[in-house]
């Protein structure tokens, strides 16, 4: 039977690594958007194509094991496929590992998925001179199962016809036998508990695997001893783990599957494969922490190579506009204030944030390659040992890694992690890490304090951060999260050579994160800075008596004890809040200078000691508005709080002690 | 039997059991390691292993190691 209408509601799903997103990509070629899945900022894909009259919408899920959630985007992707029940399921698995892949497969088939099978990567399997005999696997799962290259775009039109031809069917069919001893309890389950809307099987088994989630779910308060009734029952008669026995009986059934519709020409298995003869190299005991540190010493040679002059143009450039714009609004005697506006307020402001966009495009361009590569699992393998004596989980470290480039795809990232409590450390300590739009404050006072060692200086501030959030985690972790870190499950994909549109892709996502922020919050923030800097009207634009002059000398008193009491400085540092980008900007717009003088009015204001004790306090203090709101979605306003209470101690104190000590020491010589 | 961790680089054993709480078995289960599950291991080292089943490598910690039981594979 064919859905009347022709539309309708499929979703991806499948085993990171399985070329997942290469399909999807191929199916619905440039009709994607990316929104975000209903209460977490997790990214939902969503695109479409039309097929034979049918107007398909796709849903690209995250990458899934099983449907027993442990992260955050096995959970999006399993309350995707229960609740909104897609009108059909394309599970893309990698061919060259069929087993494992399959597992998922018979879980979604036990669910009721109307399951379509996409044997991705089947290039892969050709070459290791294996034949699969897809009309077995077809007959035996009761599903249409196609041949695909993703990366080829090989197999895409059968697919979307499998695709409509599957719609309106139903995927009842399915049954793995457990046994007799299982499927006595599963029955018994089936009759006294339901689940409207599930099949009472499925609810059934999970029930017996002790699913929290589905427990809760089911209203029945007599549910919850008669399912403890069944388990127990059940694994004294089996004498071990119910668990084991149900994992058992499922691979007992795929491995008899595999092993028919399977045919070797020789036994891969003595054949060390390419990807561990480079595993030998890379994750080496001596060589694999210098491969790794060399690799990450490549990354920033490139970002900072090739990312400085893209800046310069991009600066000259908005200064250029900005000079355009406000001539303009003379030649046709528009208002000062508008002028002032547009190009003091808007475009200076928005450019000395785009001035970013180059150095964060190529770190994330470069990650995106480790990431396709393969790398950035070993990378993450390799790490494991030295983030667990931080209290971290080696899947910890590429969101920190994230962070030098903008914390707030760096927050996002964590979404990968199994434990929650290793999230929300990690998510906490992010900030730490000195995002891109903190470097031009160390540039500006480096640079006016300590020219000759200008390099060491900023590389000081950057291992900081690192300390501190060796420290801070530490701490967070004895108070907070007492316990074990999460133990390291991590699959790691065979090497592959990444293609140029996948990583751009990637890349472009988490970029444009850091864009929407420009667009939104910073435009806000620099339209509010230019008010309160030009009210009450008839001051001088950003001087003590302006609402912004008045902000900042309330709060320079506080700032005395870390040299740097005077009102400008509080009220750069109040505005870095909205966005670190803008302080550097504030200060010029509050000293009346361009930047190449704003180099000697510091000069004369600051000292070399109170200069480094700002720059300590601008890594430190507050993470910005953009950041706290990530960290609000990704957890709650408890930790929030926490986030923002202890870099803003934390920020101060460093500065003061810092100024009062080197004070003390200066003072003794 | 023995432990997982004590196994060297390059051998093949057969998994016999897990003895996880709750999670660890079905964790390991939906990645292809399941008990009687033949497995290599392709490093072994202070810190984390990395094993193979059928093309599918995993790397996991050296505590995790000494949880799962092994037989050897004559």
């Amino acid at each position: 039977m064919k859905v009347e209408g022709k539309k309708a509601k499929i979703a991806l799903a499948g085993n990171p690594n399985s070329g997942k997103t290469t399909v999807f990509n191929n199916l619905t070629g440039g009709r994607q958007h990316v929104g975000n899945w209903p209460g977490v900022t997790v990214e939902k894909k969503e695109g479409a194509f039309t097929y034979d009259g049918h107007e398909i919408t796709a849903v690209d899920l995250p990458g899934i094991y099983s449907l027993t959630a442990y992260s955050l985007d096995e959970r999006i992707a399993r309350d995707f496929l229960l609740r909104e029940k897609p009108d059909a399921v394309v599970v893309v698995i990698d061919a060259s590992n069929l087993e494992r892949n399959l597992y998922l497969v018979t879980q979604l088939l036990e669910l009721g998925s109307n399951v379509i099978l996409d044997l991705n990567m089947m290039d892969i399997v050709r070459n290791k001179r294996v034949e699969i005999d897809t009309g077995k696997l077809s007959a035996v799962l009761g599903i249409s199962v196609i041949e695909t290259v993703g990366h080829k775009g090989q197999g895409m039109e059968g697919l979307k016809e499998a695709i409509i031809g599957a719609l309106g069917e139903k995927g009842d069919s399915f049954k793995i036998d457990y046994d007799q001893d299982i499927e006595s309890e599963i029955e018994t389950l089936q009759k006294a508990v339901t689940l409207p809307g599930y099949p009472s099987r499925w609810v059934a088994i999970k029930l017996l695997e002790g699913d929290a989630e589905i427990l809760k779910r089911v209203i029945d308060k007599k549910a919850d001893s008669l399912v403890l009734e069944c388990q127990t029952r059940l694994e004294r008669h089996l004498g071990y783990d119910l668990e084991t026995a149900l994992v058992e009986r499922r691979y007992g059934f795929l491995s008899g599957l595999v092993k028919e519709s399977i045919r070797k020409r020789f036994d891969l298995m003595e054949r060390l494969d390419i990807s561990d003869r480079i595993d030998r190299v890379l994750v080496n005991r001596f060589l694999g922490i210098p491969i790794f540190l060399g690799m990450m010493w490549l990354v920033f040679q490139l970002v900072f190579s090739f990312g400085g002059p893209l800046a310069d143009g991009i600066n000259a450039f908005m200064g250029w506009l900005g000079e355009g714009v406000s001539s303009g609004i003379r030649a046709v005697g528009g208002p000062q204030w508008l002028s002032s506006l547009l190009s003091d307020g808007i475009i200076g402001g928005v450019g000395s944030v785009l001035v970013f966009l180059p150095n964060i495009m190529l770190l994330f361009l470069a990650i995106a390659i480790l990431e396709a590569s393969g790398y950035m699992a070993r990378a993450a393998f390799v790490m494991d040992r030295f983030m667990h004596a931080l209290g971290l989980h080696g899947k910890s470290f590429i969101p920190m890694l994230l962070g030098f480039g903008c914390n707030i795809p760096g927050i996002m990232a964590t979404r990968t992690l199994e434990s929650n409590k290793d999230r929300i450390l990690t998510i906490l300590v992010n900030p730490l890490m000195s995002c891109s739009a903190r470097l031009p404050i160390y540039i500006l006072f480096a640079g006016a304090f300590f020219s000759r060692n200008q390099g060491l200086v900023i590389f000081s501030l950057y291992l900081l951060g690192i300390i501190l959030a060796v420290v801070v985690a530490r701490i967070f972790k004895g108070i907070f999260f007492k316990g074990e870190v999460a133990p390291l499950i991590m699959e790691l994909p065979p090497y592959r050579l990444p293609t140029i549109k996948g990583v751009l892709i990637h890349m472009w996502e988490r970029s444009s994160l850091f864009l929407r922020k420009a667009g939104t919050i910073i435009i806000l923030g620099v339209v509010l800075i230019w008010f309160l800097a030009s009210l009450p009207l008839g001051v001088a634009y950003a001087s003590q008596g302006s609402l912004i002059g008045k902000f900042g000398s309330l709060f320079a008193p506080l700032l005395k004890p870390a040299g740097f009491g005077f009102w400008q400085a509080g009220v750069a540092l109040l505005f870095g809040i909205l966005a670190k980008e803008v302080v550097v900007g504030t200060l010029g717009t509050l000293y009346g200078v361009e930047e190449a003088g704003l180099i000697s009015v510091i000069q004369n204001q600051f000292t070399s000691l109170s200069a480094y004790a700002f720059m300590v306090m601008a890594l430190v203090y507050i993470p910005c508005i953009a950041a706290i709101a990530t960290i609000k979605k990704e957890t709650d306003w408890k930790w929030t709080g926490l986030a923002v209470g202890y870099s803003l101690v934390l920020g101060w104190g460093l500065a003061v002690l810092m100024y009062q000590i080197g004070a003390l020491f200066m003072a003794l010589r | 039997m023995m432990p997982l961790s004590v196994i060297r680089s390059g051998e093949r054993v057969k998994i016999v059991e897990i003895r996880g709480g709750r999670g660890l078995i079905g964790r390991l289960a939906d990645m292809g390691f399941y008990p009687g599950a033949e497995i290599e291991v392709i490093s072994n080292r202070p810190g984390p292993l990395i094993l193979n089943r059928g093309g599918v490598r995993l790397g996991i910690g050296y505590g995790m190691a000494h949880r799962i039981l092994v037989s050897p594979i004559p």
